[in-house]
């Protein structure tokens, strides 16, 4: 009951008293019991902490208080961000049992929002891989086809959108992490310009890199809940003091004269030629709505694989380091103190976390240094001016979100390159800050298939203005997987 | 130094001050001494998961007023870089320090060392935070079967302040050493108690042959947290270097630990063990912008430098000497400064300062910053003695009263009653009486020994239980005697 629809129609019913959030809470509880034991998006599930939220909201409606658009609304976090007194595991055996004794910032602003939390979701563990199967506690499924995997790291963030077992989520996207997943997934998924969401609790991947932003059904939910989400932090320094905008004032169904530039480098080889037909198709969608659509070049697209995985491997080499068993999370026992640390990092960390420390200490190790993270650097640094020369001329970059649609398990996770090769659309984008969205734009072979735009930094408005009139004059986003790889269509909508 | 005449000692400091902000680097938690262990933290400075650093501006403030003050350059543009190393008192294993671009660039200080005066180089001085501090059941932390960490001090500020290879005896490293604690003293950018501490020293030395020019190989001890250990820790490693290069061998590049109760050096590590410490700039922290502005308003908060202060004391006709005992510590200095705004003679104040109110201090073990006397009231007691109210000689127990009951001077003086008799009529008749008790005195004074006319002053002092004025005295009796 009411589990499929999207926040702003949740939030019509509460306020007209035609749900209550104790029963919506309640059925997605139902809802997670029915499908997530095959599904896995859940590591953590708060019943009891929700329905008591729930019931908070519930006796201010009845007291015929004004409640926000988030207000009721039961939602669920990646479990790399912080939440107090409840377990955030980061899908780690290292941090199996770690309960913090504080809130990330946007735990705190969601809670101040008045959304439920319903849980805690499954992700590649520390954020590291692109189908959630690095998770050292379940594989989390792609709802629709149970065979593929849902994405990554924010995989359990996607399906549990997908599979209507939140009606909204965060995620935490690092070269790709919450588009990549949505894409798969059909759902939307933003990641927004770097400083533009506090990152204070959020458990650090890549630190210059990663940023969360929210999955959800519809382009204005996702504008709902940047507005409750962005904004400056005093406790992150990196981020951006502004004025709190609304984004919802950006959902506008016109897109006349807007200049869309398609990125050459972005449909080239290895790009799967059913997807890039779909796109090909969103872009005609796109021109007919009235957009200047035109081609441009990002030449240093090809440079942006190799930079990204130096600079993210490095700061998360560093970022890792504090787990070794001293303070808090998983310790191995051992005769003295080095042989402490040292096992407890074995033991603790999964196959993908330890490779990319290794390869992060190696790209900053003394003799190597220049060659590699300096490098990267001044790379990043050209992917950034390819970016601003783009955004002279285009107010809006489109791509494929992802090469392909959902891979079957197993299929990547043998060769860490070839896994590595399917963030080639969205790395960039986190090399260079600015924020993109995926949106539904399609489906290939039953699988859904994401469209990538990009925007200036801190130009969020204009994306979604733009993937607002897409959806609008499409219907992707309203298809529903069935969990048996049928496509069905939303009942309500 | 010269070393059995062979070799010259060449010698570079680093110093580590933590600055006197009242809360930590990069979080709110007070930056207090003591406490019970792991109270003064927060998620922060723990390093916990998804945690950020903000800088604390305060410390920025410090470190360019310390900067100044050691004519350094003030970098416009600064960042915040990552030290990665494994240690239990590192809550996230990595420190955040300052690479490249410190805060602090170019600057130096000048020493005097048996008059010759010299100019010892600053090459930097960056700020960072402290570690905690591990805390053993046993001896090490090998021997150890339990050992904790205390992280109440992990996120003090420090500024580590690095200097040229300059120095070339002990004489001059520890002139430097007391130079740069008293201007960082002065500046009040650190309350400078070696003893908790806050000051530690890491010492670099080397030896070469005389009139070489290339630089020896050169070892570094860590950690040295008082002026004597840095002494005798030279000592030590200066004469070991010797020894090996005059047994032909070479000095090994390495860091080493000074063991104050043997009294040596040990090696910590060697240059093949040397950490990679893969430095790289903190992405959490923005880099530091510091507009010119920035840098003048804090020039305006500047005190006048011990340096300074020699010069203007000398002037005032103190001797060097006198000047630099003045200006040894900011308390005596300023405690100074404030009575001779109450009082002008310069000469006899810092006999009194220097001489009875520090007397009164160390028998009381107690120290300039809260004697009970204050610079105005030390100026009223002078005065007296200048007004002939009372002696030298009373004046000093005056003080001693003043120092214990916390009472001014005039008080003291009119309670006991210890004004002195400059009254001639009343001295008359006490000098008579003295005369006449002691006529044999008289006669060996008549008789041309000036030694006795002492014995007959002090006879007349005794009798007026010291309140007499001595100069009076002297010249009533001269004038009855004649
Ligand atoms: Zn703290």
């Amino acid at each position: 009951m009411g589990t499929e629809k999207s926040v702003s129609e949740l939030h019509e019913l509460l306020v007209h008293k035609d749900l209550s959030s104790t029963e919506l809470t309640r059925a997605y509880i139902e809802r997670i019991h029915s499908v997530d034991p095959e599904l896995q998006a859940y590591l953590t599930v708060l019943e009891d902490q929700a329905l008591t939220q729930a019931a908070e909201v519930d006796y201010k409606i009845a007291q015929g208080e004004v409640v926000g658009a988030l207000e009721g609304i039961p939602m669920a976090l990646k479990d790399n961000m912080c939440t107090e007194g409840i377990r955030t595991s980061c899908a780690s055996k290292m941090l199996e049992n770690f309960v913090p004794p504080y809130n990330a910032t946007v735990t705190d602003r969601l809670r101040a929002a008045g959304t439920i939390l319903l849980g805690k979701l499954n992700m590649d563990e520390f954020a590291m891989g692109s189908s959630t199967e690095n998770s050292y506690f379940a594989k989390t499924r792609n709802p629709w086809d149970l065979e593929c995997v849902p994405g990554g790291s924010s995989g359990g963030s996607a399906v549990a959108v997908a599979a209507d077992e939140a009606a909204f989520t965060l995620g935490s996207d690092t070269g790709g992490s919450i588009r990549q997943p949505a894409a798969f997934c059909g759902v939307v998924g933003m990641k927004p310009t770097y400083g533009a969401v506090s990152r204070f609790g959020l458990v650090a991947f890549a630190s210059s890199l990663d940023q969360i932003g929210p999955l959800t059904k519809t382009v204005r939910d996702n504008a709902l809940v940047m507005n409750a989400i962005a904004g400056y932090d005093p406790l992150d320094s990196t981020s951006v003091p502004s004025e709190k905008s609304d984004y919802t004032k950006f959902l506008v169904n016109n897109i006349k004269g807007l200049k869309i530039g398609i990125p050459r480098e972005y449909f080239g080889e290895g790009i799967d030629p059913d997807v890039a037909s779909v796109i090909q198709a969103g872009i005609q969608t796109l021109i007919d709505l009235g957009a200047e659509v035109g081609e441009c070049s990002l030449p240093h697209t090809e440079y942006a694989i190799p930079a990204y995985y130096l600079i993210a491997t490095a700061e998360a080499s560093s970022n890792l380091a504090r787990y070794d068993g001293v303070r808090y999370g998983y310790r191995a026992e051992a005769a003295d103190v080095l042989g402490m640390f040292k096992t407890t990092r074995a033991e603790g960390f999964g196959q993908e976390v330890k490779r990319r420390i290794m390869l992060g200490t190696y790209a900053l190790s003394s003799g190597y240094y220049d060659a590699y993270y300096l490098k990267a650097q001044k790379v990043r640094t050209l992917i950034k001016q390819d970016f601003e020369k783009a955004f002279e001329k285009f107010d809006v970059l489109l791509s494929p979100t992802a090469p392909t649609s959902a891979f079957k398990f197993g299929e990547k996770s043998a060769n860490p390159l070839a896994m590595y090769l399917s963030d080639i659309t969205t790395v960039p984008i986190n090399l260079a800050g600015i924020p993109a969205i995926s949106i539904p734009a399609g489906f290939v072979k039953g699988l859904p298939i994401g469209m990538q735009l990009m925007g200036k930094a801190f130009d969020e408005g204009t994306l979604y203005r733009t993937a607002y009139t897409f959806e609008q004059n499409t219907n992707y986003h309203t298809l529903k997987p069935n969990l048996s790889g049928e496509v069905l269509a939303r009942g309500s909508r | 130094m010269v070393v059995a005449d062979k070799y010259e000692m060449v010698c570079g400091l680093e110093v580590h001050v933590e600055l006197q902000t009242k809360t930590k680097i990069f979080c709110g938690c007070t930056t207090e001494f003591g406490g019970e262990q792991n109270t003064h933290v927060c998620p922060v400075c723990l390093g916990m998961p998804g945690t950020l650093p903000v800088l604390n501006r305060e410390v920025v403030n410090y470190a360019i007023k310390a900067g100044l003050a050691l004519n350094c350059e003030i970098a416009e543009f600064s960042k915040f870089d990552r030290k990665n190393y494994f240690y239990p008192d590192l809550t996230k294993n990595y420190q955040t320090s300052q690479f490249d671009l410190p805060i602090c660039g170019k600057g130096g200080l000048e020493i005097e060392v048996d008059g010759e005066k010299k100019w010892i180089g600053i090459t930097r001085a960056h700020m960072e935070e402290d570690a905690g501090k591990l805390v053993h059941s046993g001896e090490t932390i090998t021997t150890s079967n339990e050992s904790s960490v205390d992280y109440n001090r992990a996120g003090v500020p420090l500024l580590e302040i690095v200097s040229e290879p300059d120095l070339r005896s002990i004489s001059e490293v520890l002139a430097y050493l007391e130079q740069l604690v008293q201007i960082l003293e002065y500046t009040e950018v650190s309350d400078c108690r070696l003893e908790q501490g806050s000051v530690r020293f890491d010492v670099n030395v080397s030896l070469r042959p005389i009139g070489a020019t290339t630089l020896g190989t050169r070892t570094e001890t860590k950690n040295l947290n008082s002026f004597s250990s840095v002494r005798r820790c030279m000592e030590y490693e200066v004469a070991r270097q010797a020894r090996v290069l005059n047994a032909g061998e070479s000095v090994v590049q390495e860091t080493r630990t000074w063991d104050e109760g043997k009294g040596i050096t040990l090696t910590l590590r060697s240059k093949e063990e040397a950490h990679d410490y893969r430095y790289f700039p903190e992405p959490d922290l923005a880099p530091l912008v510091i507009d010119r502005e920035w840098v003048e308003k804090i020039r305006k908060t500047l005190p006048e430098l011990p340096s300074a202060r020699r010069v203007r004391l000398q002037a005032l006709g103190l001797s060097a000497y006198d000047a630099s005992v003045i200006t040894q510590g900011k308390a005596m200095a300023n405690f100074f400064d404030e009575a001779l705004s109450y009082y002008g003679d310069a000469k006899t104040l810092a006999n009194w300062v220097m001489g009875e109110v520090t007397r009164l201090i160390n028998t009381n073990q107690s120290s300039m910053d809260d004697s009970p006397i204050s610079a105005k009231q030390l100026a009223e007691l002078l005065d007296l003695i200048d007004k002939g109210t009372i002696s030298g000689k009373i004046a000093k127990s005056v003080l001693e009263e003043m120092y214990s009951t916390g009472k001014e001077a005039k008080l003291i003086v009119k309670e006991k009653g210890l004004s002195q008799i400059s009254d001639e009529g009343a001295l008359q008749g006490i000098i008579d009486g003295v005369i006449s008790a002691n006529s044999q005195s008289v006669e060996d004074y008549r008789a041309g020994k000036d030694r006795a006319i002492g014995f007959l002053v002090g006879q007349i002092m005794k009798a007026t239980k010291g309140q007499a004025n001595p100069g009076l005295v002297n010249q009533l009796l001269k004038e009855k005697l004649s």
